[in-house]
């Protein structure tokens, strides 16, 4: 699949704001410190929202966006887009409350959170719904994602709580734990990726021309001597060895790289600036495997295109 | 709408006869010139002069080669390679599906499949061309238009097939019209009688990539046999001289004689 | 409200479409242009614009079915690159660099260069046209000029496909006749890839489907009609003749040959004499009244070949009553055929096809022939005045094109292939191969060609035509060629359509003369419709020593940016096929069906918008300005004062003219029949088109039918019944044989005599292709060749914004067998490389293809600047032509000559002579070479965008 810089923004930074958010219902953190709420506030909903909008920029006619929301009985980005005004309508109203009022309403918080982490997984299901392409047809996917969401988010909330002094030990012990997960699953992931794919699930040249009772199928001549949409859009090809490239590098930046200042914050030396540097790293990792995320996925429409 | 209709009264659609198709690619471009003028936005090109020209096309027709190997329709061993490959041409626009993952998946209503003959329309006014129905299907079938930003894709030339503006006889798709070796039929699926379902039925009519669930409406009528010779061959394998006779025209004495 | 709704509910209601909009506020019914097939259109006019074009389904020709060209007409009509108004040169010869000028100033520049040229030296102009249809009015209209130099593109297209027709059996595959697609059982197709006839065919093919007819492919490509058909016979190329004579000597040696067929329709009981070393060694024994004749195997007597009582003998030596001996036909082709070298187990490896094969293939054909007959119970009357009760059918039918004919023996080929369904006994009967009115014409019914010329006078007859024998040829005093492309001289005595792919070589060489003026339209001469294309533009462009072109002056008329505007000194722009009038005539290459005549019309359906004008008509002003007789009066006043008018009024014979339908005063007179004023309404009126049904007793044995006969000159075609004979052995053939024996006055000169001893064989033979035999099979182990995409016409589909999204690039096929061995995979690149050049070109890997062959789709590549596309188009980059390795001129044989890479009878060009070898290349930067420079465009460059039809979608 066609690797768009809207999409892999848009679903990292939005599950990185909600899952900053998420916990930020939750009433994780040094609430006592107004710099905390309002910056954790303002990055949490600034994440979420710049991340829904860039997922409009790839769309033709953003105008009619709003009626994204109407098909959520059977389409889930419709739920998505749901969830997501219902998250920040509820998550706003806390929000108001906590830092006009000062008072967190935790039942609405919980309420809040719960939708956050709702947007998140309904934000996995529009790709893990897609039989067509099998790579991320799986519950691996909204785990990944879930956990992504987590582990940036945290990283992110933590970075803030340290504003108001030393963070407690246990927020650094549970963001190592998320990164280590995140990334679990990110190779969990990869390690499917190989088993799988379209042929993974028995699709192949042969059954998308339902010619494989004649031979061995393979495309002589595309439709068009020039590339078009489908080809651009779902029939991205990326090098194996990019792409080992790529993953690697990930899990340096993004995996490695948070764990060791994570480790390094917990000296409590120049904590903010590590807790940064961490919530960075892992956050360009998260991009990178987004960007694998798409970039490697199979859809069976390359099956008519040359893919095998 | 895109909860799919629970059944609908028609299953209007295709049969597809890749025993017939030549790969002429005559129904692509039919289908492109009567639907830039018809059915919603144009379908525009980019460049269409320069490198890299590209546009919107609702049917498109691939040419693939299927080589025979021995446990898959090679009849001999020792036949050349050159002998055992075919050439496929295979035209593709939508299948209509009756599960049509791209219905549901899309968020706006845009895409619809309607209940009275099962087509699959995209409504372009809802449409915000965020393209995921495209992804939902596994056929290819969906293009999103440069030029206007929403989804194309086969009617199945809804704007033809009830035009009372057009002669009864010229009811019919586009790309089927126009066919020159008759390789498209339309038909309704869910009239057993219809030609379609008769063609279907005794060609041995195709679903395409079963596994994904969609159930198409569509259907292809696969190649004839074209490698086994005691399939193909009409006569036996030599000829024999009528009569014993023997030396350069031994038989024509007698066969003269038979004219009289 | 119902967005809210939808909110709360999770869907909307399902929107309502509108069952009828509108199509189109008129049709305009005329003839399709984006190829030469000539199908019937619908033009659906929107708002003054072509809203859409389908197909008519009342039309003979496509049945309402449109080809892909034909569907992206759209794009062709309103393309950047028509051109726009008269163009002057100003740079040099092929920089493209012009000045627009007025009509009233190009065609008076026009005539200043012709006039000189008439007055003088009419031969002095070279006046060649491409695929147009108007070849009765152009060849007209240079017959009246004077000059000797006309033709059209046959020569460089199929001419061994229609002179071998003509001369055996009266009309060839080609347009001139189609299979009986209702009632045929078994097809077999040669070298076919697309044809004039494509929908016809692609509709053929499906009714074969239909009914479960076999369908045999022969072609070294198993793509397009190939692909589909149920058996492939993947030939070596240039091998067809052996495989098709090989089926032959199984049938003969076996029996199985029509014998009745035979002895009533063809020359097999003819006696030839037999006579070693004379003159009239092979020429048909005749009587006082020139009767040719046959031995009467009871009466043991010489009969006349139509006398109704004869019972002719097939074989055995006869004492004519003139005391020579003589032989029937018959006898000569069985002994010829049944030779050892015929042998199917002899031809096998060198065809690339199994004895087994070819053993079976013949074994169908006589099953299907004999045991499968078909019977229609109607009654005929044949040319003896013999009565039959019923039509017998033998279903089994052929069809070939360029794949056999353009090849250096392809005139053989195409004879013995005809032989073939002769002797199966099924031309012109139901279920075989079918002519299409006005044919069949044989030889006797055409001329020979003409090539007197003298100043200020008409050519003393139409300059194309089938010669009789050496006596017809256009010879000087000292044996040279009268014509600019040696057409009907020793170098290709019968070059039935002219040889328009040797006029720039040969002018340029001025050999046999220089010439003053190059007068061409709608040909792409410099491009793809020339062998050498580089070396061609060179030629175009060469200068003297005085610094003068050596070719002065050249006149080209396109309606497009083509590659040859570059090269024009005067451009005349011609209008788009929607835009002007036209005539699909009886008098050209028809368009009728095996059951009826037909002609028709192209109107203008869309005004033009820019200063452009019909090319007849502008040949008719020129006409009119040089006051040319038969285009003025006796005062010199203009007969007609357009092309219109010219296929209303203009008669070639009394009552017979352009246009066959609604002649007479009155309109009712089909055929036949006086001018009438309203012509052009009625055909617009009746779509376009005008069609007449054959009589149901003259629809099938149409040569010897005596109702056929009769409704042919009731139609006009002829002026006279004229029944004739198929002619197994061709007498024209050895009549130039003989001469190359050393009879007669007019002998080859020697460097050709042994090739036109060898080669004019009248009875068809096969003998190695000239390249192939030529070059060494070490250095050049690989065929070469091209075919036609279905979805693009030569170079002219490359400006339609929908064709070349299909076709915008070309990769070389490659064999499976070849890519493994010089270890070639897909997006490779190669140098392919032949005895006159070299090319660097992208590979793709064929299975589907004979060993030892590689192809490419034809004419894809473009020069850089032409046809309004941007210079970074992939058909400039990628794209490219494989005739830049094909030479006009075979190596030179050590005499110091260099044959023509034609074929030595009809002089056809042999483009699939072509033998290369390939060699792995780096793909460097990914530009196929040779590149040419760029030329500029008149028009400028086509849009960035376009959305056709924007106006009517809300
Ligand atoms: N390698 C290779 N070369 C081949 C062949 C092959 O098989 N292989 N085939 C050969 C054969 S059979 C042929 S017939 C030739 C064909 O070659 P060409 O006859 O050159 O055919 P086109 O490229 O179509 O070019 C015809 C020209 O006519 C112009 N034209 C189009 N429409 C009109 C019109 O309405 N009016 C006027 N005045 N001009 C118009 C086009 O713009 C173009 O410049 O190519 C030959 N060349
Ligand atoms: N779409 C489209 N239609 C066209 C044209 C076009 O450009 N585009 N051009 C028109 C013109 S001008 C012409 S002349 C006709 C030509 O019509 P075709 O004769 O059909 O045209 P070619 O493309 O030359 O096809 C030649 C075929 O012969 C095969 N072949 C080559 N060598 C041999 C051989 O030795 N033996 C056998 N058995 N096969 C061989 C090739 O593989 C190819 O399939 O088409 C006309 N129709
Ligand atoms: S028009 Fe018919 S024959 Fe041609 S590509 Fe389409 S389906 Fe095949
Ligand atoms: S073919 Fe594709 S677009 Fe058409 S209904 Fe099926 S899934 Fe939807
Ligand atoms: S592109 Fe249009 S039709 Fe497709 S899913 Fe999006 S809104 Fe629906
Ligand atoms: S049915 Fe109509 S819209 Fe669909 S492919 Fe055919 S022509 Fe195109
Ligand atoms: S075959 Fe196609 S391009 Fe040629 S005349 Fe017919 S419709 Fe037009
Ligand atoms: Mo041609």
């Amino acid at each position: 699949m066609h690797p768009a810089p809207s999409i892999i923004i848009f679903t990292t930074l939005s599950g990185a704001g909600f899952g900053l958010l998420g916990l930020l219902f939750l009433g994780i953190g040094p609430f006592a410190c107004p710099a905390f709420l309002w910056v954790s506030a303002i990055l949490g909903f600034g994440m979420a929202i710049g991340g829904l909008l860039a997922s409009t920029f790839h769309l033709g006619h953003p105008e009619r966006a709003w009626r994204a929301l109407t098909q959520w009985r059977s389409s889930w980005l419709s739920r998505e887009g749901v969830l997501a005004v219902l998250t920040l309508a509820a998550g706003g109203i806390y929000a108001i409350f906590l830092l006009f009022g000062g008072v967190a309403v935790s039942q609405l918080g919980t309420i809040a959170a719960l939708l956050s982490i709702a947007t998140v997984y309904s934000t996995a299901m529009i790709y893990a719904q897609m039989k067509t392409v099998p790579h991320w047809n799986s519950a691996l996917t909204p785990a990944m994602f879930l956990a992504s969401a987590l582990s940036t988010g945290l990283l992110a909330l933590t970075f803030v709580a340290s504003f108001a002094g030393p963070v407690p030990a246990a927020m650094v012990v549970i963001s190592i734990v998320l990164v280590i997960l995140a990334w679990g699953l990110n190779l969990a992931m990869w390690r499917r990726n190989a088993e799988t794919g379209l042929s993974g699930v028995g699709s192949s040249p042969e059954t998308a021309t339902g010619l494989g009772a004649l031979g061995r199928v393979r495309l002589l001549e595309a439709p068009h001597s020039s590339p078009n949409y489908l080809m651009r859009e779902m029939v991205y090809k990326v090098g194996r060895k990019h792409a080992q490239k790529l993953r690697r590098l990930a899990l340096l930046v993004g995996g490695a790289l948070p764990l060791v200042l994570l480790l390094l914050a917990g000296t409590g030396f120049a904590e903010p600036f590590w807790l940064l540097l961490a919530f960075a790293t892992h956050l360009a990792g998260i991009l990178i495997g987004r960007w694998l995320f798409f970039a490697e996925a199979e859809h069976a429409v390359s099956l008519y295109y040359g893919h095998r | 709408m895109t909860l799919l209709p629970e059944t609908t009264q028609k299953k209007l659609g295709l049969a597809i006869d890749l025993d017939t198709c030549v790969g002429c690619h005559a129904c692509e471009v039919a289908c492109k010139e009567w639907n830039t003028g018809g059915y919603g936005a144009p379908l525009s090109d980019q460049d269409p002069y320069g490198e890299d020209p590209t546009g919107t096309w609702l049917n498109r027709v691939h040419t693939f080669e299927v080589k025979a190997t021995p446990d898959r329709g090679a009849s001999e061993s020792g036949t050349p390679m050159s002998q055992l490959s075919q050439l496929v041409h295979f035209p593709k626009s939508c299948l209509h599906c009756d599960d049509a993952p791209c219905v549901t998946v899309c968020p706006t209503g845009a895409s619809y499949k309607r209940s009275e003959d099962g087509i699959v329309l995209v409504n372009e006014d809802w449409c915000i061309g965020c393209g995921l129905c495209a992804w939902a299907c596994p056929y290819g079938a969906r293009e999103l238009d440069a030029d206007e930003g929403v989804m194309k894709k086969c009617t199945l030339c809804v704007d033809r097939i009830y035009n009372e503006n057009i002669p009864e006889v010229d009811r019919v798709p586009a790309c089927v019209r126009t066919c020159p070796a008759g390789a498209r039929h339309f038909g309704d699926f869910n009239d057993p009688n219809s030609d379609v379902s008769k063609l279907t039925a005794a060609r041995g009519g195709m679903d395409l990539m079963p596994e994904m669930g969609t159930k198409p409406v569509n259907q292809y009528l696969p190649p004839r046999p074209k490698h086994d010779i005691d399939l193909i061959q009409l006569a036996k394998p030599e000829l024999t001289e009528p009569t014993a006779d023997g030396g350069l025209l031994g038989w024509l004495d007698k066969a003269l004689e038979k004219l009289g | 409200m119902k967005p809210l709704h939808a909110l709360a509910n999770g869907r909307t209601e399902q929107p309502s479409t509108p069952a009828s909009p509108v199509v189109s506020d008129e049709i305009r019914k005329t003839t399709c242009y984006m190829c030469a097939c000539r199908c019937g259109i619908n033009v659906h006019m929107r708002d003054g614009k072509v809203r859409y074009i389908e197909g008519n389904r009342d039309h003979p020709v496509n049945q309402g079915v449109l080809c892909a060209k034909g569907s992206a007409g759209i794009m062709q009509h309103y393309s950047p690159a028509r051109l726009q108004k008269p163009l002057k040169r100003v740079g040099e010869r092929g920089e493209g660099k012009f000045e627009e000028i007025e009509w009233e100033e190009a065609l008076e520049l026009a005539v200043s260069w012709l006039e000189p040229v008439r007055k003088n030296a009419p031969e002095k102009l070279a006046f060649f046209t491409g695929r147009d249809q108007s070849q009765s009015l152009t060849s007209w209209w240079a017959q009246q000029f004077g000059t000797p130099n006309y033709a059209a593109h046959g020569g460089f297209c199929s001419v061994n496909m229609a002179a071998a027709g003509i001369y055996t059996m009266g009309g060839a595959f080609w347009e001139f006749g189609s299979p009986d697609w209702d009632r045929t059982k078994m097809f077999m197709i040669f070298g076919v890839a697309e044809d004039h006839d494509s929908n016809p065919i692609k509709i053929g093919l499906g009714k074969l489907k239909e009914r479960g007819a076999k369908i045999v492919g022969v072609n070294p490509v198993r793509s397009g009609y190939n692909a589909i058909a149920d058996e492939w016979v993947g030939i070596t190329p240039g091998t067809d003749g052996l495989f098709i004579l090989a089926m032959v000597h199984e049938l003969i040696r076996t029996g199985h040959v029509d014998l009745e067929y035979l002895i009533r329709y063809t020359n097999a009981p003819a006696l030839v004499i037999d006579n070693p070393g004379e003159a009239d060694h092979g020429m048909f024994a005749r009587n006082a009244k020139d009767e040719i004749l046959v031995w009467d195997r009871k009466a043991d007597k010489e009969l006349p070949i139509l006398d109704k009582k004869a019972k002719p003998a097939l074989k055995g030596k006869v004492t004519l009553s003139d005391g020579r001996s003589a032989r029937p036909v018959f006898e000569l082709m069985a002994e010829k055929y049944s030779s050892d070298d015929y042998a199917p187990a002899a031809v096998a490896d060198r065809c690339g096809v199994s004895e087994a094969t070819i053993k079976r293939l013949a074994s169908e054909l006589a099953h299907v022939a004999f045991e499968e007959e078909i019977v229609i119970d109607q009654p005929w009357t044949d040319l003896r005045g013999v009565k039959h009760k019923k039509m017998i059918g033998r279903p089994v039918s052929f069809h070939a094109m360029r794949g056999i004919s353009a090849h250096s023996n392809g005139f053989q080929t195409c004879r013995a292939l005809h032989i073939l369904q002769i002797i199966l006994g099924s031309v012109e009967v139901p279920g075989g191969f079918r002519f299409k009115p006005p044919y069949p014409k044989p030889m006797e019914a055409h001329p020979a060609p003409h090539a007197k010329s003298e100043a200020g006078a008409p050519l003393n007859g139409p300059h194309l035509g089938f010669p009789r024998g050496p006596e017809s040829l256009a010879l000087k005093e000292d044996n040279s060629a009268v014509r600019i492309d040696k057409a009907f001289s020793w170098d290709a005595p019968m070059s039935s359509h002219g040889m328009m792919h040797m006029v720039i070589a040969n002018a340029a060489a001025k050999d046999p003369y220089g010439i003053d003026v190059l007068f061409m339209y709608m040909a792409n001469m410099s491009w793809n419709s020339s062998m050498n294309s580089g070396g061609v533009m060179d030629m175009l462009r060469a200068k003297d020593d005085n610094g003068d072109y050596v070719i002065p002056k050249i006149i080209y008329s396109d309606a497009y940016s083509s590659e040859m505007v570059a090269f024009a000194d005067l451009v005349l722009p011609d209008t788009t096929y929607l835009e002007r009038h036209d005539c699909i005539s009886l008098l050209d290459r028809p368009i009728c069906e095996a059951d009826a005549v037909a002609d028709s019309i192209r109107w203008p359906v869309v005004e033009p918008d820019r200063e452009v004008r019909g090319f007849q008509s502008v040949i008719i002003d020129l006409a009119n300005r040089m006051k040319l007789p038969g285009f003025v009066d006796d005062k010199g006043e203009a007969k007609y004062k357009d092309y219109a008018d010219y296929m209303v009024n203009h008669e070639r014979r009394p009552g017979v003219g352009p246009l066959a339908g609604w002649r007479g005063e009155k309109g009712d007179e089909g055929g036949r029949g006086a001018p009438n004023k309203d012509q052009l309404n009625r055909y617009i009126e009746e779509g376009g088109f005008w069609l007449e049904h054959i009589p149901d007793e003259a629809r099938f044995f149409k040569p010897w039918n005596k109702a056929y006969q009769e409704w042919a000159v009731s139609k006009g075609f002829f002026d006279k019944p004229q029944p004739y004979l198929f002619q197994l052995y061709v007498e024209p053939i050895r009549k130039f044989q003989a001469a190359a024996e050393g009879h007669g006055d007019r002998q080859p000169p020697e460097r050709l005599r042994a090739r036109i001893k060898e080669t004019f064989d009248p009875l068809p033979m096969w003998y190695p292709p000239f390249e192939g035999a030529m070059v060494s099979e070490d250095e050049y182990p690989i065929f070469a060749l091209t075919q036609r995409p279905a979805a693009m016409y030569h170079s002219w589909g490359s400006q339609n914004a929908w064709l070349r999204q299909i076709h915008g690039t070309n990769p070389l096929y490659v064999s499976g067998e070849l890519c493994e061995k010089h270890g070639l995979k897909d997006g490779d690149w190669a140098w392919l490389i032949s005895h006159h050049g070299r090319i660097k070109i992208p590979v793709a890997r064929m299975d589907a293809l004979n060993p030892h062959t590689v192809w490419t789709w034809n004419a894809i590549g473009k020069r850089e600047g032409a046809w309004a596309l941007k210079s970074d188009a992939p058909e400039t980059k990628k794209g490219f032509l494989l005739n830049h390795l094909i030479s006009e001129l075979l190596p030179e044989r050590g005499d110091g000559y260099r044959w023509a890479n034609s074929d030595p009878i009809t002089g056809q060009a042999a483009w699939y002579d072509l033998k290369v070898r390939i060699e792995k290349a780096d793909a460097g930067d990914g530009v196929a070479q040779p590149h040419m420079d760029a030329q500029k465009s008149p028009v400028g460059v086509g849009p960035d965008d376009i959305a056709y039809g924007k106006e009517w979608t809300k």
